[in-house]
C-alpha cells in the first residue's frame, strides 16, 4: 500500500500548460547574499523552475549577464515584479519573451507599496490580453475563489494566491480560502506564492492541495539558506504526500488506538 | 539628434540604427529586449530601425528577484 502510494507520487507532475516538472517547488532568484549562495539553494531545493525580474540595463556600468549564473536547465519564469498597472506589466512580459523565447509569464501587478498586495482588477486586464498574445500566463492574486475563477476563465495556464504579503514569512493566513479554492476548483493548477516563511508553512500549503509552492525570501533570508532550501524541498513532498493520503479528521476528544479490552486487572 | 535611453537622454550625431546605439552602448546583445515608444523591436529588425528625435528606447535585462 505504501510502496504504491510511493509510486504514484513519484509520478505525479506538476503540469503548468504542457511543461512538466517533478519539483512542485518554484524559487525566486533575489535577495541572495551571493551568487554562489543562490545556485547551491537552487540545486538543494531540487526546483527546476525560477523566476526573474526584468529591469533596465545599466549604461553607465558595463553589467554581467545575471542569468549566466543560474544553472541552464533550470526554467525561467520571467516575472513583471514592480509593474503598478496593466500596461507596465504587459510591456514587461512582452519584453522578458522577446529576451528568453518563452511564452511562461509570472503576472504581477502590484497595487500598493506598503503591503505589496495584488492589484486584482488591473491582474486581471493585463492577463487577458496576455492570454490573447499566446502568454502562458500565471498570475499572482488574493487567495479569492472568485478572482480564481475569473483568471481561469480569462485563460490564466494556473493561479497563484498568497499565502500572506510578499517577504513577511507569515506562512498561510488564511487556510480556508486555499481549501474552498482546491475543493471549487478539482482541476485547476493553483500554486501558492509569496508569504511563506518557513518549512511547516510550505507543508501546510501543500496539505491543503496546492499543486506547488513559489516562495523566494523565506529561503534567500534564512540564516542558511542551503539547509533552508533542503528543508522546503522535503516540506514540499511530505505536505503533498499528507494531502494525496488524506488526513484523519479532527475530533474534539481522545481516541485510544489499543483495544479496549484484554487489559490486565 | 536627441533620444531617450533608459529614461537618461543622449545626444546621437548623424543617422543612428537600435543596432548602432546597442553597439555604442557596449552592451552585449544577447537576453536583452529592447523597446522603442512603447513597443518591443525583435532583434532581427534593430539593425533596419533607425532613430528619430525624441524617440524613447527601454534596453531591460534580468535580474534576481522573487516578487515585487
Amino acid at each position: 500500500m505504501s510502496r504504491a502510494v510511493t509510486a504514484a507520487s513519484r509520478e505525479e507532475k506538476l503540469i503548468v500548460a504542457g511543461h512538466a516538472f517533478s519539483s512542485r517547488l518554484i524559487i525566486g532568484t533575489g535577495k541572495y547574499r551571493s551568487y554562489d549562495e543562490m545556485r547551491s539553494a537552487h540545486q538543494a531545493s531540487g526546483a527546476e523552475m525560477v523566476t526573474v525580474a526584468v529591469r533596465r540595463v545599466p549604461l553607465d556600468r558595463s553589467s554581467e549577464s545575471f542569468l549566466d549564473y543560474l544553472n541552464p536547465s533550470l526554467q525561467i519564469l520571467p516575472n513583471t515584479a514592480g509593474c503598478y498597472n496593466a500596461e507596465d506589466a504587459i510591456r514587461t512580459a512582452r519584453l522578458a519573451r522577446e529576451a528568453l523565447q518563452t511564452d511562461l509569464v509570472k503576472l504581477e501587478v502590484i497595487g500598493d507599496q506598503t503591503t505589496l498586495f495584488p492589484d486584482n482588477e488591473q491582474t486581471l486586464e493585463a492577463a487577458r490580453v496576455l492570454v490573447k498574445e499566446g502568454f502562458v500566463v500565471l498570475p499572482y492574486f488574493s487567495d479569492d475563489l472568485i478572482m480564481a475563477k475569473k483568471l481561469l476563465d480569462a485563460g490564466c495556464a494556473a493561479v497563484m494566491p498568497l499565502a500572506a504579503p510578499i517577504g513577511s514569512g507569515l506562512g498561510v493566513q488564511n487556510p480556508a480560502n486555499l481549501r474552498i479554492m482546491r475543493e471549487q476548483l478539482p482541476d485547476a493548477t493553483i500554486i501558492v506564492d509569496a508569504g511563506v516563511g518557513t518549512a511547516s508553512d510550505a507543508a501546510i500549503a501543500m496539505e491543503l492541495g496546492a499543486d506547488g509552492v513559489l516562495m523566494n525570501t523565506a529561503i534567500a533570508e534564512a540564516q542558511d539558506p542551503v539547509r533552508m532550501a533542503m528543508a522546503m524541498k522535503l516540506a514540499i513532498e511530505a505536505g503533498r504526500l499528507a494531502y494525496l493520503a488524506g488526513r484523519m479528521p479532527k475530533r474534539l476528544y481522545a481516541s485510544a488506538s489499543s483495544p479496549l479490552t484484554g487489559v490486565i486487572k | 539628434m536627441k533620444v531617450y535611453v533608459n529614461g537618461e537622454s543622449r545626444d546621437l550625431s548623424g543617422e543612428f540604427s537600435l543596432a548602432e546605439l546597442i553597439t555604442q552602448l557596449e552592451l552585449a546583445a544577447t537576453r536583452i529586449a529592447v523597446e522603442l515608444n512603447r513597443e518591443v523591436v525583435r532583434r532581427n529588425d534593430w539593425s533596419g530601425t533607425m532613430l528619430h528625435e525624441n524617440d524613447r528606447v527601454e534596453i531591460v535585462h534580468f535580474v534576481g528577484g522573487g516578487a515585487a
